[in-house]
């Protein structure tokens, strides 16, 4: 056996580096190969993390440090995969050529385009965002949608996810959990201001979550709206104005809004049809890479040699993301002992 | 004049102008009311709520709607036998809830 | 409002029109609400842009209102629709143009539902040449004549008399645009730019000199809504619905509204009289109300068609406020003269609305 053999990781975001940092450890050679021009994936563009409000630039540079000496490809995407007898020969767009002993897909996932669901008017009504603007504003503290002194503002879970006409059935998982956390965020900022969050169920699977949601409840004093907000316009002097069912009394239910915040879901890579194309493996009918199995055998691909790691095979969170990150870089590790 | 037929009035609840007071009034006297999450535990289990319709799940709803109207009506069905209590996933204090409502509601008279 | 966030919408939802060859299917409806709408389409599209535009009187109703009524059955309504293709087939036309807003509707989804089930079109060919001995071919293009008018809109602005601009102050107009539900809704990719934000009416606004208004209930329908209408016991609903939209118009204090389906027009119109009877309440300036146009009655002010030969005196909301603004000249003890300078009679003025 050999321990200079090479893996190349597809994707610089949080399951790359944990990946390709958990491989140099068991003495492997790990490679990324990342199409933007920096590590850290969607984190890096994110505020502070659920459910205690830690900083994201935190763990991104933690995991910058942990892939340190790793040779890194930036703005580089795959050009070619071609399987060969002994692993497979890549080259990339800057016409590199590598030589690899196996391929971890962490090429993650997409964040649904807000303008898409059109009747919430993503690009069309002054105050309205998405959740990925809002981290953005957190960061920076500009944005001119975002107004001064806010009175009122909405979140709207689900936005293109559980929706079939989207062209996506599955939960976001995160969104949640995001929105609970955002709102919180936005209240401890303007306390004065009312908070309402749209939803069709509240999914608070994680540790911590639910005492999230009870404490954006009780002590934040943020209202839940059970119902789906079915249409957006602008009100005369530039506001939002959302219409949605109460459906806990059954009843329409309308409200101005001075921003309204739009849960964008996570959706499959637009990138995976080329990629799966390029080593033949299936999709599933979402558009994520489907796993060899859905229990035990998350980070296996049908081909030999190709492993998963994070959102590429669905949504997942932070510590999930991080956990499965581990597990590919272990199923590496058994692979690799078995080549001659 | 007369069309035979006239505007319906609306159903709409409108956040813009609901009158919330009351709702929080009784939050600062029984905090438990925040945290409802509406799954209908009191009124399954409540033993009036099938002949009468009260419903503490529809009272807090009722509030934060500013249906005071309906509240009031529901609360004087309420036999404060405390069964809501008991299931209340929240643990919320419904018993509570509900006399420090009709506190508020007797201190309100005249105003309603 | 971000205009270039619509515009990006409207690049996305651009349909095809072919720009000559028409076979022109007419609405039941539509020559007794707005008499002179159809008539001014056909000579604006013949006379102004010189077209080929054909119409047979062979062509029955669509049968959408019996259907949307539900007192036919689909595979009779789909029937009635391949005699209209029949129709359109013997004159050697192969583009169907509809003036109403439900026959086009109608013929969308007619079309759409044969795609999904051949099997029903075989049925509905075999049920036309057993009722008629006619045989059809789908037409190739379904357009509304809305739809021609947007296409157009350029060639009319450029030969435009009129502008929808104030003409004293060269202000643009407020316009309000409504949509028929049928136009977009039931097949976004049929309309010309969707179903959210329809541009069929406000391009043609824009192109002429007015500024579109974006109120909170655009998306809302006009109240006509088949049974809310037709059956009087529900017909509050309707009026619920209209005063709704004008209660969230008002603030932009619109010049006038455009429309391009044969019920919106008549209920926006009509219904401004009703609330002002029952409410006591106005929407347009100094106690007239909002004037409502159909699109060819407004495309024939702009090209200076008089006003009283297309018609607009039997629409119950004055125009003379919207006529005075774009400075178009009428001559007001013409106003109940029809052809030939007969008397049409003079109608009743309501209480509180002023109407001239």
């Amino acid at each position: 056996m050999t321990m200079d053999r090479k893996i190349v990781i597809i994707g610089g975001g949080i399951a790359g580096m944990e990946t390709a940092a958990c491989l140099r450890d068991l003495g492997w050679t790990p490679v990324i190969v990342e199409q933007s021009s920096a590590l850290g994936g969607h984190v890096a563009e994110w505020n502070c993390l659920f459910p205690d409000l830690a900083p994201a630039g935190k763990l991104v540079d933690s995991l910058r440090a942990k892939v340190e000496g790793i040779e890194i490809h930036l703005d580089t995407v795959i050009a070619a995969i071609n399987y060969l007898r002994k692993g497979y020969s890549l080259v990339l767009s800057d016409g590199t050529k590598l030589q690899s002993d196996a391929v971890v897909f962490a090429t993650g996932f997409s964040l649904f385009r807000a303008e898409k669901k059109e009747e919430y008017g993503y690009g069309i009504y002054d105050h309205v965002i998405s959740n990925k603007d809002l981290e953005l504003w957190f960061n920076t503290g500009s944005d001119e949608r975002v107004p001064d002194n806010p009175k009122a503002v909405g979140f709207v879970h689900c936005v293109g996810s559980r929706d079939i006409k989207a062209g996506n059935t599955q939960c976001s998982k995160v969104c949640c959990i995001t929105a609970i956390k955002q709102a919180i965020e936005f209240k401890e900022k303007f306390p004065k201001a009312e908070v309402y969050c749209f939803y069709m169920d509240l999914r608070l699977f994680g540790r911590k979550y639910e005492d999230f949601y009870i404490h954006a409840q009780k002590d934040m004093g943020i209202h839940f709206i059970r119902g789906r907000v079915s249409e957006v316009s602008e009100t005369i002097d530039g506001r939002v104005f959302v219409k949605a069912e109460d459906t806990l009394s059954g009843k329409p239910l309308r409200v101005s809004l001075d921003l309204l915040v739009l849960m964008a879901g996570i959706v499959c890579n637009r990138d995976n049809d080329r990629l799966a194309q390029a080593v033949s493996l299936p999709l599933d009918e979402d558009g994520f890479f489907r796993s060899r199995d859905n229990v035990s055998q998350l980070t296996l691909s049908d081909k030999p040699g190709v492993f998963f790691a994070g959102t590429c095979t669905g949504p997942k969170t932070i510590p999930e993301t991080l956990a499965e990150a581990r597990s590919a870089a272990l199923a590496v590790n058994e692979y690799l002992k078995t080549l001659k | 004049m007369d069309f035979g037929f006239s505007l319906s009035p609306s159903s709409a609840v409108n956040l813009d102008n609901t009158d919330m007071s009351l709702y929080e009034r009784l939050c600062e006297r029984e905090p438990g009311a925040k945290t409802c999450m509406a799954c209908g535990s009191c009124s399954a289990t409540c033993t009036v709520s099938a002949i009468n319709g009260m419903s503490v799940r529809k009272v807090i709803l009722g509030l934060q709607r500013g249906q005071f109207r309906d509240v009031e009506k529901m609360l004087s069905r309420c036999m404060l036998c405390g069964k809501c209590t008991m299931v209340c996933p929240r643990g919320i204090n419904t018993r509570h809830l509900i006399l420090e409502l009709c506190r508020l509601y007797g201190s309100k008279e005249g105003e309603l | 409002m971000i205009y270039q966030g619509k515009q990006k919408i409207w690049s996305d939802y651009q349909k095809d029109i072919p720009d000559d060859h028409w076979f022109y299917v007419r609405s039941c409806i539509r020559q007794s609400f707005f008499p002179g709408s159809e008539k001014f389409f056909m000579k604006i599209v013949r006379d102004d842009l010189g077209k080929d535009i054909y119409e047979t009187e062979h062509h029955t109703t669509c049968g959408g209102i019996a259907y949307h009524c539900d007192t036919i059955p689909q595979e009779t309504a789909m029937t009635i629709v391949a005699r209209q293709f029949a129709l359109m087939t013997e004159a050697g036309y192969e583009n169907l143009v509809a003036s109403c807003i439900t026959s086009f509707g109608n013929y969308c989804e007619t079309i759409e539902t044969w795609r999904e089930f051949p099997e029903l079109e075989a049925r509905v060919r075999e049920h036309l040449w057993k009722a008629c001995r006619r045989e059809f071919k789908v037409p190739k293009y379904v357009a509304h004549a809305s739809d021609l008018v947007y296409k157009f809109r350029n060639e009319i602005a450029a030969r435009a008399k009129f502008r929808l601009v104030d003409h004293e102050t060269g202000e643009p107009l407020r316009i309000v645009e409504h949509i028929g539900c049928h136009y977009s809704k039931m097949f976004p990719h049929k309309g010309v730019g969707g179903a959210e934000y329809p541009c069929v009416l406000s391009g043609m606004a824009e192109a002429w000199g007015g500024e579109v208004i974006d109120y909170p209930e655009r998306r809302h329908c006009c109240g006509f809504g088949f049974r809310q209408y037709l059956v009087r016991a529900n017909r509050g609903y309707s009026l619920s619905n209209t005063h709704k939209k004008f209660e969230s118009m008002e603030p932009y204090h619109p010049d006038c509204i455009i429309t391009n389906c044969p019920g919106c027009p008549f209920f926006l119109d009509r219904w401004q009289y009703v609330i002002s009877e029952m409410e006591g309440k106005t929407y347009g300036q100094d106690g007239h109300g909002i004037p409502v146009l159909t699109y060819e009655e407004l495309a024939a002010l702009v090209l200076g068609y008089d006003p009283w030969d297309m018609g607009l005196q039997i629409h119950q909301v004055g125009l003379e406020p919207l006529l005075d603004k774009m400075g178009v000249p009428y001559d007001p003890s013409k106003k109940y003269l029809g052809l030939n300078e007969k008397e049409i009679m003079k109608p009743g003025l309501p209480t509180v609305l002023k109407c001239c």
